[in-house]
């Protein structure tokens, strides 16, 4: 299999020609540019369309538009640029209308900075647009998987008639590693989708719309996405472990976080120290179920969450244990990526949860 | 077998270059590669860097704060890098530009007169590649023969006329250390 170096940014370009995107819309922001660059050349050649909106709420209009109309479409950003999509990710849940964005997370609040940072974490898990609604997120750590994941994002989108969100930060973006696409879809050979805007010629019109003004109509509409969500819970849970098997302690981390906890754990199997990683891959559904199931087990003395942020991710693993081991949080926000020794050291000193904000 | 180098030197020197030829070359003898760039305000005042880890084995963190071979290019990146070598570590650097130096113990400090060496073959941009052909025969993370393939590779078919001049710039840079 042929692989070639490639920049995270470009790759999740390429993935998306190769699942049959043939339109993107966007907006600049560091540090994922490399991304909408690489569609405006590449789109055409494949005959698709690339257009740099004036803003990112035009962006993520015209993806409502696109996948109105049925056709595999993306928009990407980073951190302040996926605030502004925010409410047309709302409107796109609550139509029900498949897509994939792409967000390269950068340190926040307010225009905060362009360095590394996980700091969307719960804004991308919780809703963050207004509404009763959840995107399916995918956090990869590496780049070849960041290629399968935004494949496999949408055929998920399409499945669940919902928004993808693909959860990087700037390291991902910008670090190169081989890649191999091996598998590339032509958007004709898609299943048709009967609920698409194409035109009603021999046959009823078809509504893409949020708007249910009767409440007994809404609250049929809430609890049709409510049970939507419950089966991604119940089948896209993802995760991958790493020396678990007789860890005492684990840790939890995805994203490039995870990486450098991957050789964090190293470190420690290297001393003595019986220490293993969860990774969940999917951020929502949080792969809560094999997480209590890994704490369980009798030598499990803690859990330690790592994050770029200031203990977004740690809410998400107390609610999955539910008091079960305690946990402690390792907090390093605002761009400032730890070094796997650095982060081994106050793992160590198990006072990890003083290093926390939100301890 | 882990290899975990930072290439740093102002903006143009072709660091970045540098680092993706070893990445490539790493990547071609079938080993796991990363490479990772410093992006934004951290390249202004004189130290684009980025980090190059090849290894046999799944790649953990693409960042490194301890790097086990490190190339400066210039006087600001060996202020900002020096101290960060591994023990028993690697250190090349760009004489024509860096003012002689005394490292700590324990680690192996190299200067390389890279800008002459690259203005004598004709052409002052192949100092980074002169130094590449330095760690390639100290440190050997890849084989000269994977990078020479990894420079055609990098380089855009637009500049593969210097391909000869790259070879020759990496072979004089072996011949440096040898």
């Amino acid at each position: 299999m042929e692989r070639k170096l490639m920049k995270g940014n470009e790759a999740v370009g390429e993935a998306a020609i190769a699942a049959g995107c043939r339109y993107f819309f966007g907006y600049p922001i560091t540090p994922q540019n490399e991304l909408p660059e690489y569609m405006a050349r590449r789109l055409p050649e494949v005959g698709g369309t690339y257009l740099q909106a004036e803003s990112e709420v035009s962006a993520i209009n015209m993806v409502y538009g696109a996948a109105g109309a049925g056709a595999r479409v993306m928009t990407s950003s980073s951190s302040p640029g996926i605030s502004l999509k925010q409410e047309g990710l709302s409107y796109l849940a609550g139509a029900e209308l498949p897509c994939v964005v792409v967000n390269m997370m950068r340190g926040g609040p307010g225009l905060g900075g362009i360095q590394p940072a996980q700091s969307d974490y719960f804004q991308a898990t919780k809703g963050g647009g207004h509404g009763d609604y959840h995107l399916l997120v995918l956090a990869p750590a590496y780049v070849q998987e960041l290629v399968d994941l935004v494949q496999e994002a949408f055929d998920l989108a399409d499945k669940y008639r919902n928004p993808v969100m693909i959860l990087g930060d700037g390291v991902l973006g910008q670090m190169m590693e081989p890649v191999a696409i091996t598998k590339y879809i032509d958007p004709r050979d898609l299943p048709k989708k009967e609920w698409a805007t194409t035109g009603a010629s021999g046959r009823r019109p078809n509504l893409i719309n949020s708007l249910y003004i009767d409440p007994v109509e809404l609250a049929a509409h809430n609890r049709k996405l409510a049970a939507k969500y419950q089966r991604m819970c119940r089948e896209e849970q993802r995760f991958q472990e790493y020396c678990l098997e007789d860890a005492e302690t684990i840790l939890v981390a995805y994203g490039v976080m995870a990486r450098i906890c991957r050789s964090v754990v190293d470190m420690a199997r290297h001393s003595g120290l019986k220490w293993g990683l969860f990774r969940p891959i999917s951020l929502y559904p949080f792969p809560g179920d094999a997480l209590y199931d890994r704490a369980k087990e009798a030598g499990v003395r803690r859990v330690v969450t790592a994050e770029l942020s200031c203990g977004q991710l740690i809410e998400d693993v107390r609610l999955a244990l539910d008091g079960l081991v305690p946990t402690e949080l390792l907090a390093y926000p605002g761009g400032l990526v730890p070094s796997p020794a650095e982060v081994f050291r106050q793992a160590k000193s198990e006072r990890g949860a003083l290093n926390g904000c939100s301890a | 077998m882990l290899h975990q180098i930072v290439c740093a030197g102002f903006g143009g020197q072709g660091v970045m270059l540098l680092g993706q030829v070893l990445a490539y070359a790493g990547m071609l003898e079938g080993k796991e590669v990363s490479w990772y760039p410093s992006y934004g305000p951290e390249m202004r005042g004189g130290t684009a860097n980025c980090t190059t880890v090849i290894s046999d084995s799944v790649i953990g963190s693409p960042v490194v704060s301890n790097p086990t071979a490190l190339i400066v290019m210039n006087q600001p990146s060996l202020e900002k890098f020096k101290d960060r070598v591994e023990p028993g570590g690697l250190l090349l650097y760009n004489s024509s530009l860096v003012s002689e130096y005394e490292p700590k113990s324990g680690i192996r400090a190299y200067p390389i007169d890279a800008g002459r060496v690259a203005a004598e073959l004709g052409n002052p941009k192949v100092a980074n590649i002169v130094v590449l052909g330095a760690l390639l025969a100290l440190a050997k993370p890849v084989t000269v023969s994977s990078a020479k393939k990894a420079l055609e590779m990098v380089l855009p078919a637009r500049r593969h006329h210097l391909l000869s001049l790259n070879y020759a710039a990496l072979e004089k840079g072996v011949e440096l250390v040898d």
